[in-house]
């Protein structure tokens, strides 16, 4: 399989006020949130960051889709840079997180339109693609529903649909199926099982080890900023369950620190 | 730069905009129908008043009169005077009562060296009294001017002595205008800018929506040039509605006939030349709001932060007022809103040449310019756009 992303050395730190200080329990001013993270995907595969709240999952993620820049390093999105060529990443991803909301004021379908244009997509193709995703999720029957009208589930199918109107080579999800009732996270988990068989891939963020289990071909284990381990999911486990084996590694990791 | 990405931001932001007819009717509508009403509220209000002070003045008055000489009787006539002498306290509480139309006029007892002081006691506070001490007033100080006439101005001539031309009686008009107008104008505008920018900028960010935008391939530019072309759209069409408010209810707020407002004073030029500052202005003050609102975190504390600025527009705004003339200097019209207010003035006043409209209209478009580079550099900002 063929390298889609390659991330090296990414670093990332947030000044922190008084006020987040004290909420993280710290008197340093500055967090580190990614240290010097690198690592690959191939095409056609499910990459997972699996780590605990706060590991800097999402900030790995936010690097990657150019919505905030690398202190240090850089990743290369099927051939463009994220900090040379960000609207060239921008264009070649398809990006979703629970950060990202649409408009409330319009529908479905006006949005499909509106960020198929942004994107670039021939008008011809735009109708053709639009049918293919409102029916494969169901948002055909409120496709001239305004936002602000439907269920959350529906909102965050929108959402899904609507970061891949382009039909992007890859696709990097922040917590996927986060919010969501059991119904529309086997939605969204069949479809990107059935992206990965189109030869798509998916970088996806999540502490939800049934979904790593389920979906990701390879796994990088996040803790405090720090990649601990990048590999299929079967040698990471080494015949231990995926849980057992993270708080393995939880646990000397942060025995190491301290 | 992709011009249809602009096309695309620029009609999503308009279909937002005439989708919503709440914002609509509040942006719009709202603020020439409200000017409007309230104005000639105001304006019948005024009147009403001028009309029931004319009215109690117009009531007859009992003119007390002591010590009158018989000489200057002729000066009373018509009017209901009562001769004799009076005990003072009680007509001063007569007078002070106004209620009472009264006026108590003393002249002197005894001929002195010095100029003999007639004393004409009067209420301000009852129209009538009022009237009658300056009705009097008028008659003694008349009275005066017969007993040593020794000229006569104009008594003679039929016809009219002001050699007035009827161009220049416009200029009347033109000034009240050139120096009340652009105020206004530039508040009306504000308020758009106001109405229009917060709910489009921080509100998105607010929203999250913003960020959904960032992650296309959208140049930051292309959705600062979008947003800024739409809003100024919004702003002139709610600067309309507000102007046409104005028009409308201005004759009756100056109490004047709408003959007396008529606006051929200025030609297709003069018209054309406003047009194209207003122009100017909206695109400029639109960049500047649009960056305090996309600096600010939610539409809320755009409010709070665009406050001061408003105050300074405002300041600028009633720079006509205070005289002195529109700036001849061409860099004068460097000054940002400066700019503008002087060239409407001076255009409303019909004084305008073609450098200072030309030196405003440019300046604007460069500092139109430079306040999208401004938002470029924000939008690509994390910390601005993403800041909690």
């Amino acid at each position: 399989m063929s390298e889609i992303l390659h991330v090296e050395g990414l670093s990332k730190t947030f000044k922190l006020s008084r006020k987040q200080q004290k909420i993280e329990g710290t008197t340093s001013s500055r967090k580190v949130a990614v240290d010097n993270i690198s690592f690959t995907a191939n095409r056609g595969e499910i990459f997972g960051l699996l780590g605990p709240n706060g590991a800097g999952k999402t900030t790995t993620l936010r690097m990657l889709a150019t919505l905030i820049k690398p202190d240090q390093g850089d990743a290369v999105v099927d051939g463009a840079s994220i900090t040379k060529e960000p609207e060239e990443v921008r264009a070649k991803i398809g990006f979703l997180t629970s950060e990202l909301k649409l408009e409330d004021f319009f529908t479905p379908n006006y949005l499909f339109d509106f960020f198929s244009k942004l994107h670039g997509v021939e008008p011809g193709t735009i109708q053709a693609r639009k049918k293919a995703l409102f029916e494969r999720f169901g948002i055909d029957r409120f496709a001239e529903v305004k936002v602000a009208n439907l269920s959350t589930g529906m909102k965050q199918k929108t959402s899904l649909v609507v970061s891949l109107v382009h039909d992007p080579d890859i696709i990097i999800f922040d917590e996927p199926t986060n919010g969501l009732d059991v119904l529309t996270a086997r939605t969204v988990t069949d479809f990107l099982q059935e992206l990965r068989g189109q030869g798509k891939t998916i970088v996806l963020s999540t502490h939800i080890f049934s979904l790593v289990e389920r979906l990701c071909d390879r796994v990088g284990i996040i803790i405090d900023g720090k990649l601990t381990h990048c590999d299929t999911l079967d040698n990471i486990c080494a015949g231990a369950t995926l849980e057992d084996r993270f708080f393995e590694i939880y646990k000397t990791q942060k025995g190491g620190a301290e | 730069m992709r011009h249809n990405n602009i096309l695309t931001i620029f009609r999503k932001e308009c279909a937002r905009f005439f989708g919503d007819k709440t914002l609509l009717f509040t942006a719009v509508i709202m603020p020439g129908l409200l000017i409007f009403l309230v104005y000639s509220l105001m304006g019948k209000g005024i009147k009403s008043d001028l009309d029931s002070r004319m009215e109690q003045s117009q009531q007859p008055v009992a003119v007390m009169v002591e010590n009158m000489p018989e000489e200057i009787s002729p000066a009373f006539d018509s009017l209901d005077i009562q001769l004799g002498r009076f005990d003072t306290a009680s007509v001063f509480a007569q007078v002070r009562d106004k209620e009472q139309n009264i006026v108590y006029v003393v002249f002197p007892a005894e001929e002195t060296a010095e100029t003999p002081n007639i004393r004409i006691f009067y209420n301000s506070a009852n129209p009538a009294s009022l009237a009658a001490f300056n009705d009097i007033s008028y008659r003694i100080e008349a009275w005066e001017d017969e007993q040593c006439n020794i000229f006569d101005i104009n008594a003679d001539v039929n016809e009219c002595c002001d050699l007035v031309v009827e161009e220049d009686k416009d200029d009347e008009l033109a000034d009240v205008l050139s120096k009340l107008i652009p105020m206004l104008i530039l508040m009306m505008l504000f308020s758009a800018c106001m109405a229009v920018a917060p709910t489009s900028i921080a509100g998105e960010k607010e929203r999250g929506t913003i960020a959904t935008l960032l992650v296309t391939p959208l140049k930051r530019k292309e959705l600062a040039f979008g947003k800024i072309l739409a809003l100024s759209l919004f702003t002139l069409l709610s600067g309309c509605s507000s102007f046409l408010g104005i028009m409308l209810s201005l004759p009756k707020m100056m109490q004047m006939d709408s003959a007396e407002m008529d606006m051929n004073i200025y030609s297709a030029g003069d018209i054309v030349s406003i047009l194209v500052v207003i122009l100017g202005t909206v695109l400029m003050m639109i960049s500047c709001v649009s960056i305090l609102s996309a600096y600010a975190k939610d539409v809320k504390s755009s409010g709070t932060l665009i406050t001061p600025f408003m105050l300074v527009i405002m300041g600028i705004g009633i720079s006509p007022l205070l005289g002195g003339g529109v700036p001849e200097a061409w860099y004068a019209y460097l000054l940002p809103f400066y700019n503008s207010v002087q060239c409407m003035s001076a255009i409303f006043a019909r004084s305008a040449t073609v450098v200072p409209v030309v030196v405003t209209v440019l300046s604007d478009l460069i500092y139109t310019l430079v306040a999208v580079w401004v938002l470029e550099k924000m939008f690509d900002s994390e910390k601005i756009m993403f800041s909690k």
